[in-house]
Formats: C-alpha cells, sequence, structure tokens
C-alpha cells in the first residue's frame, strides 16, 4: 500500500503544476467551442426579434430594439396557436404511451424468462433504426390501400373524426403519435431495462411474499423507483416527437399540421420569410433548450448508454 | 420471480402491437409497394403489378446510385471531422475543470434542437447576400486583401456546386461533434485507473498514454459511436432538405431525401417504396453490425 500510494502522490503534485499553464488552454478551448456552438442559436433568437428592415440588412446588427412582431404576425395572421397544440398533444401523447409500453416490456425483458424473449430482444434491436422517410412512403400506401383516410389536399390525411372546430385529436394526430412511439420503443426498452436490473429482486420478492399480484410488484414498487430512467427516456421520446418532420409533414391534415411542418412553410418558392421563420423556429428550440438547461446531465446519461455501458 | 406463463407476453403485448404496426407493418407495406407501380392520386384499384421491375430499375438507375455515394461522401467527411475534433477534445478536457457542468449544458443544446430548426439556422447563417458569414469573410478580406484569394469574400454557400457540401457538412459537424466528444468522454473517464497508474509508473508520456493505452481500450466505443454516426447520416435529411434541398444539381442530394423527393415531388410511390426497401436494408445491416458490437441483452445479464 505505502509503496503504490507513494508514485500517486508524486503524480499528482506535478501534475497541479503542470495543470496551471494548461488549464489557461484548456478554458480558451472551450471558451472558443462554447461560442462556436452558441453564436448559431443566438443568432436565430436575434433575428426573430428583428424587423424585417433590419433582418434585409447586409450589416449584421448586434445591438438593436427588439421587437416581438414576428411573433405576433405568426400568431395573429398565420394561426400558430392550433399547430402549437397538435404540437404538444403529439409530443405528451406520445412520451405517456412509450413510458408506459416500454416500461412493461422492459419489465418483462428484465424479470421473466419465456420463450421468445430472445426474437423480440433482438427484433427490436434490428428494426429500431427504419427511418421515418419510409415509414412515410409505406403509410401513405396502406392507408390509402386500406380505405382509411380521405386524401385532403393530395398528400394529407386525417380521419373525418373531428372533435368539433378545434381538431384537438384526430387520425392523423392518433397515427403520429403511434409512430413516433414505434421509433423509440426500442431505446427506451433497453434504458429502462437497464435501470430495473439496477433495483434489488429482494424487494419484488418481499412484495409478492406480501401477498401483491405482479401488477402490484410493477405498478408500486417498480414504477416509482424508475423517476430516473422514465425521464430519460421521456426526454428522448418528447425529442423526437416535438422536432420530427417528414412524417408530420406526410400525416398531418392542414389543421393539424406540427410546429416544425408550419415554420417549414415560411419557404417560398420566391424566398424565405426569415423573420416569420426564425419565431417559429425559436418557439420550437425553447422547449428543448429548457430541458436541457434542467436535465443536460440524464441527457448526456441517455445519449452514451447506447455507446458505453453503464 | 415464479408467475404464470401468459404474464410476460401480456407484458409485452402493447410494446410489441405497437412495433408491429408502427414499424414492422410499414416495412411490410414498403416491401409490397415496391412491386408496383402506383402514383400519388391515383385510386389504389388503379395500381400496376410489375414483378421485379422496380429493382431492376433501381439497380441500373444512375441518380439512385450517384445518391448512395453522395451519401458516403457526405458520412466520410462528417464522420472524419467529428471524430477527429471530439476524440481530441475529449482527451483535452479529460481532466474535470471548474465550471464543467455549464460547458456541458452547452454542447448539449445543439443536439436537442429539431433538425428543421438547424437547417434554418445553418441556411440564414451562409445565406449569399444576408448571411452572417459572408460578411465577416468579407470584412477580413477587405482589411487583409491578401486573403482574398484565399476565399475570404463573399461565397455562393448554397448554390455553388463546390460549396454546397462543404456547407451541409459544416452544419452537421456544428450539430454532431458535441456528441462523439460526449461518448469518448464518457469512455475515457470509465477507463480503469490503476492501468493508467500502472503505465504512467511505467514511464509512459502523455502522448504515449493516449496512442498506446487509451485509444486503443475505447476501440469498441470509438466503433459504436463511427457505426451510430454512419447510420444517421444514412437516416436524416431535414438538414439538407432546407438548407439545400439536394441542389445545386443534386450535388447533396443524399439517398434518404432523394426517397423523399420521389415520393413527395414526383409521388411515384411503387419506385419509392423501392428505393425505402433499399435504404431499410442498409440500416439493417448497420444495425446487424451495431448489435453485433454492443447487445445490451448480453451485456448486462451476464
Amino acid at each position: 500500500m505505502q509503496q503504490t500510494l507513494q508514485p500517486t502522490t508524486v503524480r499528482r503534485r506535478s501534475g497541479v503544476r503542470r495543470q496551471d499553464t494548461s488549464a489557461v488552454w484548456r478554458y480558451i478551448a472551450l471558451f472558443v467551442l462554447a461560442f462556436v456552438t452558441l453564436a448559431p442559436i443566438f443568432v436565430m433568437f436575434a433575428t426573430s426579434l428583428k424587423t424585417p428592415v433590419e433582418i434585409q440588412s447586409r450589416i449584421p446588427r448586434w445591438i438593436f430594439t427588439p421587437t416581438f412582431s414576428n411573433y405576433q404576425e405568426v400568431i395573429v395572421q398565420y394561426r400558430m396557436i392550433p399547430f402549437l397544440i397538435s404540437s404538444l398533444v403529439i409530443g405528451l401523447g406520445s412520451t405517456v404511451l412509450t413510458l408506459l409500453t416500454a416500461g412493461m416490456a422492459a419489465f418483462a425483458l428484465a424479470r421473466m424468462r419465456f420463450a421468445g424473449r430472445g426474437i423480440f430482444a433482438q427484433t427490436t434491436l434490428i428494426i429500431r433504426m427504419i427511418p421515418p422517410a419510409v415509414i412515410a412512403v409505406a403509410v401513405i400506401g396502406f392507408w390509402i390501400s386500406w380505405g382509411i383516410g380521405d386524401v385532403v389536399e393530395g398528400v394529407r390525411f386525417s380521419l373525418p373524426n373531428r372533435l368539433g372546430r378545434g381538431d384537438i385529436l384526430d387520425g392523423s394526430q392518433l397515427g403520429l403519435m403511434l409512430f413516433y412511439t414505434a421509433l423509440n420503443l426500442p431505446f427506451s426498452v433497453w434504458l429502462l431495462f437497464g435501470f430495473i436490473q439496477q433495483i434489488p429482486v429482494e424487494l419484488e420478492e418481499a412484495a409478492i411474499v406480501d401477498g401483491a399480484n405482479i401488477m402490484e410488484v410493477l405498478f408500486k414498487i417498480i414504477f416509482p423507483l424508475m423517476g430516473a430512467g422514465f425521464a430519460v427516456s421521456a426526454i428522448f421520446t418528447f425529442r423526437i416527437a416535438w422536432n420530427e418532420f417528414i412524417l408530420a409533414l406526410f400525416l398531418t391534415s392542414r389543421f393539424t399540421k406540427t410546429l416544425p411542418v408550419f415554420a417549414s412553410e415560411f419557404i417560398r418558392d420566391d424566398g424565405v420569410l426569415w423573420g416569420q421563420m426564425m419565431a417559429v423556429g425559436s418557439l420550437i428550440a425553447i422547449p428543448p433548450l429548457i430541458i436541457t438547461f434542467f436535465a443536460a446531465r440524464q441527457i448526456i446519461q441517455g445519449m452514451t448508454a447506447g455507446a458505453v455501458k453503464g | 420471480m415464479r408467475t404464470r406463463r401468459f404474464v410476460p407476453y401480456l407484458f409485452l403485448l402493447p410494446a410489441a402491437s405497437i412495433l408491429l404496426l408502427g414499424l414492422m407493418v410499414p416495412l411490410y407495406n414498403s416491401i409490397v409497394l415496391s412491386f408496383y407501380d402506383w402514383n400519388f392520386g391515383q385510386p389504389w384499384s388503379d395500381k400496376v403489378y410489375l414483378g421485379g421491375e422496380n429493382f431492376r430499375r433501381l439497380v441500373s438507375d444512375p441518380v439512385v446510385w450517384r445518391s448512395v455515394r453522395t451519401t458516403f461522401v457526405f458520412g466520410f467527411w462528417v464522420v472524419l471531422f467529428e471524430m477527429t475534433i471530439g476524440v481530441g477534445l475529449a482527451l483535452l478536457l479529460e481532466k474535470p475543470v471548474r465550471g464543467a457542468s455549464v460547458f456541458r449544458t452547452v454542447f448539449v443544446l445543439p443536439l436537442m434542437i429539431a433538425p428543421i430548426v438547424v437547417g434554418l439556422i445553418w441556411r440564414y447563417l451562409l445565406d449569399a447576400r444576408n448571411g452572417v458569414i459572408n460578411y465577416y469573410l468579407n470584412s477580413v478580406g477587405e482589411a487583409i486583401p491578401i486573403l482574398q484569394n484565399l476565399g475570404f469574400q463573399t461565397q455562393e454557400w448554397l448554390s455553388d456546386p463546390s460549396l454546397a457540401m462543404v456547407s451541409i457538412v459544416v452544419s452537421d459537424v456544428w450539430q454532431w461533434t458535441p456528441f462523439i466528444f460526449m461518448i469518448v468522454l464518457a469512455g475515457l473517464q470509465g477507463l480503469p485507473a490503476s492501468i493508467m497508474e500502472a503505465s504512467y509508473i511505467d514511464g509512459a508520456n502523455w502522448r504515449q498514454m493516449t496512442w498506446f493505452v487509451k485509444l486503443p481500450m475505447l476501440r469498441n466505443i470509438l466503433l459504436i459511436a463511427l457505426l451510430m454516426r454512419i447510420i444517421d447520416v444514412f437516416r436524416a435529411l431535414e438538414v439538407i432538405y432546407i438548407m439545400t434541398n439536394g441542389g445545386p444539381g443534386s450535388v447533396t442530394r443524399v439517398l434518404s431525401l432523394h426517397l423523399f423527393q420521389t415520393a413527395f415531388t414526383s409521388q411515384d410511390l411503387g419506385y419509392a417504396a423501392t428505393i425505402a426497401v433499399l435504404l431499410s436494408v442498409i440500416l439493417i445491416v448497420f444495425s446487424v453490425i451495431l448489435m453485433i458490437f454492443n447487445n445490451p441483452l448480453s451485456d448486462r445479464t451476464a
């Protein structure tokens, strides 16, 4: 013990001195990187607060009087609120559906042995990378071939199930929730699987002995202990559902489009309506940015879970 | 845990049905559709059965293979830059610094922003007339005229065929380098301290530690990160759709964008489904390779 301790103390001492000079460089590198990372995002928010004249000016101004006229315009003139609600409904709906179904599947995979377990596990891993574009092409095929959905404006579908004028929930939104949940399930199942494995099995055994059934074990013992896992899984599901564009473009109706689809419509043949587009872009970016400020650690945990064994 | 035999299936049922309806059925439908000639707007009954005609067309379609090549070229450059910068940074910043959590938050931001928003940000920054990047390039060029020959002047970033690829690579590197950085950093911090100490005692310097100890030990993680990026390059199309829409000409038309345009713009759904099958096969092959290196089932139940 004495012998191994000595070299490390020496190393630590010399390391400190070296760190003094190299720490400066490290901070310079970090600040440059932080600037490169933040500047583009800042430009978007700044542009969204400028007038058309300021945006069209060749000289970028960093100091200007901010105006909310772009936001006012997209909300009042372009009637954004229903699309914001549509985005929220789809995002939150997919998240809840993913947590519930992935949680149950992960519990079965982690705690039970049964025929077909390996096949289910491997299938999820093999099909998890099917991209939204592939789903979009196929969905249009089978929705039409099965007679579901009427063709609206050539490419947009919705079931005639409109809840009043607001179209808060229609077939296209339920469809999107299904696809976003499916796109996220494999990742979430494996993430939650890892979390359940860390819960001592004795807890469940004790509950069973006390007369709890398997549903009570899952909902009263396991799920309450999985807050951290659910948080990571929810962040990633919401991120996909909130940000996704291709499937939403194909599947939502004129009334139920999500914010990314709405934003893309400011690219016109005769140019881009930058002010309005940056305003909608900022609104799309705000929820993920807020989530990042509160849960950066969990996000990194989720991102590295796929590559680094934790 | 002892339960009735049907219980595990009951627990898997919701997830399995969603996967079936949301992923497997669409995949199956793509395969079915790829045997037909069918366009948007036509009733489904007007479809024409072609047998393998779509696949024969695919194999000899230079446009498709050019887009596959474009995807690989794009993938090569983004992976090269992202891996180099990401790994370099992780090695540089391996030791904990004060304020690490603030920097960590900053670096996660680009990964959370919608691809469509990333696309519009970079389209604006690189805009030839109003773009911030051109303005500062120009200013530097005017201040130091000699640099003008080195490109410090107004550039048509998104409409010049030789620069469009550079532009989409830049936006991707901006968004995804932090991903590599974080994965490698987590890997570095997970390396056993005893080995690091042992090689230090043996007199290894920083360069030797990096090349002969750390990077070899991280080989698996680097491979997984690389595969994940390649898979993502094949899946994603939103940023490119917004920035260049594949142009000028077809310089930046990657395979997934070509699929999207065949379905959405040309409305040739039968052939689009054929391209979708090709894209799915490519992605399933990569997924299987990824599964071999990184199988959660075998890792954690061991």
